[in-house]
């Protein structure tokens, strides 16, 4: 008898959308307790379009091959001490900003990929959804893995976890997260799902792997690679998922334009940190963030959202704000961490006069006049014996949990500045994006655990800065201050000189 | 003569990140589990209460009623981090995968008459949908359990539900001549046939579990233990000449058991020996919910079995410390 056999897709429709049912024992409401309340309408969830379609078997032969292929590297890498073949010691720094700021978003996005894996009502989203939870553990797990060796020659890596939970400055890619894990599924799904991996994805993951290709990190840019394949079935759940909202129902799209605007400026806040790592931590660079701002948002970004038109929604909000700040936020950044390096788990420099070259060349528009001569200040005073710190605890925005250092668009030279008040408090913002986000849901970032008021109500070891310090287990003299000077340099120096004196004797 | 090489010295200046060496002890290297998987989790300084939970933060002990003081003490036994989970799975599915061109190539199924190929309609392609709402529990799990030790393994579990799903409908399209219309008749008796009444309703009963170590319990000592062990290994004289070609095309069920209990009865050993009050707790969960599966498998498997087969897990609830 011939059998007419079904196309793959019928057949993958089968092995997946063909397993769930309408429960009668219990209420599908109280299956699915979560996907009413933020107010998202779905009429039909058979609509969905798989993004891609990989039954389990397919995804565990893909995923293991590649885990066999990176492990190798990475034995490979610590058995030749491959950290030899960095560009500079400098270089390890962006790996301590990468492990303690980014590794812990990875392993929360597999918890709230399990979580919106479990709740979405539709099969097809559900399981592309525990993919990505699995992936994203892979991806914490990895990392890992693989910066583990750095971190047995180099300070400030040793205490990442316990680190994330506390730090000033790592509240702020804490917050962000804890934010899209405290928000609905659907919410989760643009903030994380649509916002950061789709439209944000090549101005966090790409420089990051595009800095250690540059920089002779080959372990780290194996990662890179290796996840590349996860990153596509990422952004293709990310742009599918909103596609289908805002296709089922007219009413989704007010709620999910909010929500693009929202996660666009949460996004492009914690991404101030990539900017500084571009532009002053990478010994080569890769290009200037202003350069990766105009490629990766401006036009991919742009014509993403011409593409998105047809639904109604627009360009995020303040995007023009965000592209306006592009001339400034790495300058701005790498000036909080230098005047509190005393206080952070990096070490920090001032730009020699190549790459202050570069950064001129790079920011015609703004380099020279506002941020050149407070380097050339600040190199000087070093010089003099006067190095410059910041011993004041610095105001936080009650958003981001940025320092108040931005300034205001248009005018550089002054710092911004928005208040409202709630509830008989006033809270502060460092601009009206922060400012917006709180005053649609205050009852939510009221409760921000902002590190410097924890500081300030004893929450934090003791009142004084080597109080703080000792509970964030920041080792004092090895993790922080500047690179010159420091453990790393010193080891590295050893490795360096030593190598080529030691063979001609 | 010696010739010596002189190298440059790496003396590493420690040996594991902070975390882990506080609990393996300082100096020692660590494993690819223990840096994976212990204290990964965050703990503490949360920012907002969930939207859709507001009495929980989204880590939070009190969404079991156990108590442990250390959630990194139920250890996975198979050290499973994501790279060796994929690994062992692609591996035991390879083996799945040669059984299945082998019966094909033969036409072992093809060639089944067709009441045996209506008892295995009947009587085995609906458990997909069981392996889907044990999929939704495992994730389920994950998403509200506490450290990573006991989480990460729930997505690994999650994972291999729906695989094992995916491999029955295959083995249902296989039978149906690639039409679905196998599956399609096996969905309707999943969800009429008053044999199958019995474990839906055990299923969805657990779907709308609020404490996950209940969960936990309800799914590998109810769900697991009980009714997929007699649906896969209970029902050889029913399937007749069927019963050496489905055991090859489950293969991977059975690998996958054995491994799944070694780690899931550990993580109920331990959870259960903490405390007298963990034990109680964990011994009225087991109770009722081995109560349940049998009363579940029943209408399918009869009294006598299905008592015989809840008797079993009773016997083993007991060694692992329960009072049942
Ligand atoms: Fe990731
Ligand atoms: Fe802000």
């Amino acid at each position: 008898m011939a059998v007419k056999k079904m196309g793959l897709k019928q057949k993958y429709a089968h092995l997946t959308r063909g397993l769930d049912w309408e429960t009668s024992y219990q209420k599908m409401d109280d299956v699915f307790p979560y996907d009413q309340f933020e107010g998202i309408k779905i009429t039909d969830w058979s609509k969905w379009e798989d993004p891609f379609r990989l039954t389990m078997d397919a995804y565990w032969k893909f995923q293991a091959e590649k885990e066999r292929k990176l492990y190798a590297v990475i034995d490979a890498f610590a058995q030749n001490n491959g950290q030899l073949n960095v560009s500079d010691a400098r270089y390890i720094n962006v790996l301590k900003l990468f492990l303690t700021g980014v590794s812990p978003l990875e392993y929360q996005a597999h918890r709230g990929f399990a979580f919106t894996g479990r709740h979405m009502r539709g099969v097809g989203p559900r399981i592309a959804a525990q993919m990505q939870s699995l992936d994203e553990l892979r991806h914490f797990q990895t990392q890992a893995h693989t910066i583990s060796h750095y971190n047995k020659f180099f300070d400030g890596i040793a205490e990442f976890q316990h680190m994330h939970d506390r730090v000033w400055y790592l509240s702020v890619p804490k917050s962000f997260f804890d934010d899209a894990r405290a928000a609905g599924p659907f919410e989760f799904m643009i903030a994380i799902g649509f916002a950061f991996e789709y439209v944000l994805t090549n101005l966090l993951f790409v420089p990051f792997m595009s800095g250690a290709a540059y920089n002779g990190d080959m372990s780290t840019v194996t990662f890179g690679f290796s996840a590349q394949s996860d990153e596509s079935r990422h952004m293709t759940l990310g742009i599918e998922v909103i596609k289908f909202l805002l296709e089922q129902h007219p009413d989704n799209l007010p709620i999910v334009q909010k929500w693009v605007d929202k996660w666009f400026w949460r996004g492009f806040k914690v991404l101030g940190l990539v900017a500084m790592m571009m532009d002053y931590m990478l010994p080569k660079k890769v290009m200037s963030w202003k350069e990766a701002w105009e490629i990766y948002f401006t036009e991919a970004g742009g014509s993403l959202f011409t593409d998105l038109e047809r639904y109604g929604l627009k360009v995020p909000k303040y995007a023009d704000v965000a592209t306006e700040m592009a001339e400034h936020i790495s300058h701005q950044n790498w000036a909080v961490f230098y005047q509190y390096t005393h206080a952070a788990a990096f070490h920090t420099w001032t730009p020699d006069k190549e790459h202050l070259d570069w950064l001129s060349e790079k920011y015609p528009n703004t380099f020279d006049k506002y941020y050149r001569p407070r380097w050339e200040m600040w190199a000087k005073m070093d010089e003099e014996g006067k190095r410059f710190y910041n011993m004041a605890l610095p105001q936080l925005c009650q958003t981001c949990q940025i320092p108040m250092a931005y300034t205001e668009p248009g005018d550089p030279t002054q710092i911004a500045f928005r208040c409202t008040e709630w509830n008989g408090e006033m809270y502060h913002f460092c601009s009206d994006g922060c400012k917006d986000i709180f005053d649609d849901e205050p009852e939510k970032y009221a409760q921000s655990w902002l590190p410097v008021h924890q500081i300030f109500q004893g929450n934090c070891g003791g009142p004084t800065v080597p109080d703080v310090l000792n509970w964030y287990r920041l080792n004092v003299g090895a993790d922080n201050m500047d690179y010159v000077g420091s453990p790393d340099e010193q080891v590295w120096n050893s490795w360096k000189g030593k190598a080529p004196a030691e063979a001609a004797e | 003569m010696t010739v010596e090489i002189k190298t440059i010295d790496f003396e590493p200046k420690r040996q594991t990140f902070g975390h882990v060496a506080r609990r393996i002890g300082e100096g020692k290297p660590a494993t690819r589990y223990q840096e994976a998987v212990l204290d990964v989790q965050a703990t503490a300084n949360f920012h907002y209460k969930p939207l859709w939970e507001p009495e929980f933060w989204q880590y939070d002990e009190g969404k079991t009623k156990v108590v442990m003081e250390d959630w990194y003490k139920p250890l996975d036994p198979r050290q499973f981090y994501y790279a060796t989970y994929n690994i062992s799975r692609a591996n035991m599915n390879q083996s799945n995968e040669r059984n299945f061109t082998f019966v094909e190539d033969k036409g072992l199924l093809e060639k089944l008459p067709q009441e045996t190929k209506d008892v295995l309609i009947n009587r085995l392609i609906p458990v997909r949908h069981l392996h889907w709402g044990a999929n939704m529990n495992m994730s389920e799990i994950c998403q509200r359990g506490y450290g990573t030790a006991v989480t990460s393994p729930c997505i690994f579990s999650a994972g291999d539900h729906l695989g094992m799903a995916q491999i029955i409908g295959r083995i249902g399209l296989e039978l149906d001549g690639q039409t679905g219309d196998g599956l399609e008749t096996a969905k309707t008796a999943w969800m009429n046939d008053a044999s199958w009444q019995g474990i839906r309703k055990l299923i969805e009963d657990t779907l709308v579990l609020k404490d996950w170590f209940e969960l936990f319990v309800a799914q590998t000592l109810g769900v697991n233990a009980i009714v997929f062990d007699y649906i896969y290994n209970g029902q050889d004289d029913a399937f007749g000449a069927a019963s050496l070609p489905i055991s090859m095309l489950t293969e991977f069920v059975s690998d996958w058991s054995k491994d799944e209990v070694k780690w899931s009865d550990n993580v109920i050993k331990v959870v259960a020996a903490e405390s007298a009050g963990n034990k109680a707790t964990v011994s009225e969960w087991a109770k009722k919910w081995i109560a349940a599966a049998q009363d579940a498998l029943t209408p399918f498997a009869g009294a006598d079995a299905a008592k015989a087969q809840a008797d079993k897990v009773r016997d083993k609830a007991k060694k692992l410390g329960l009072e049942i």
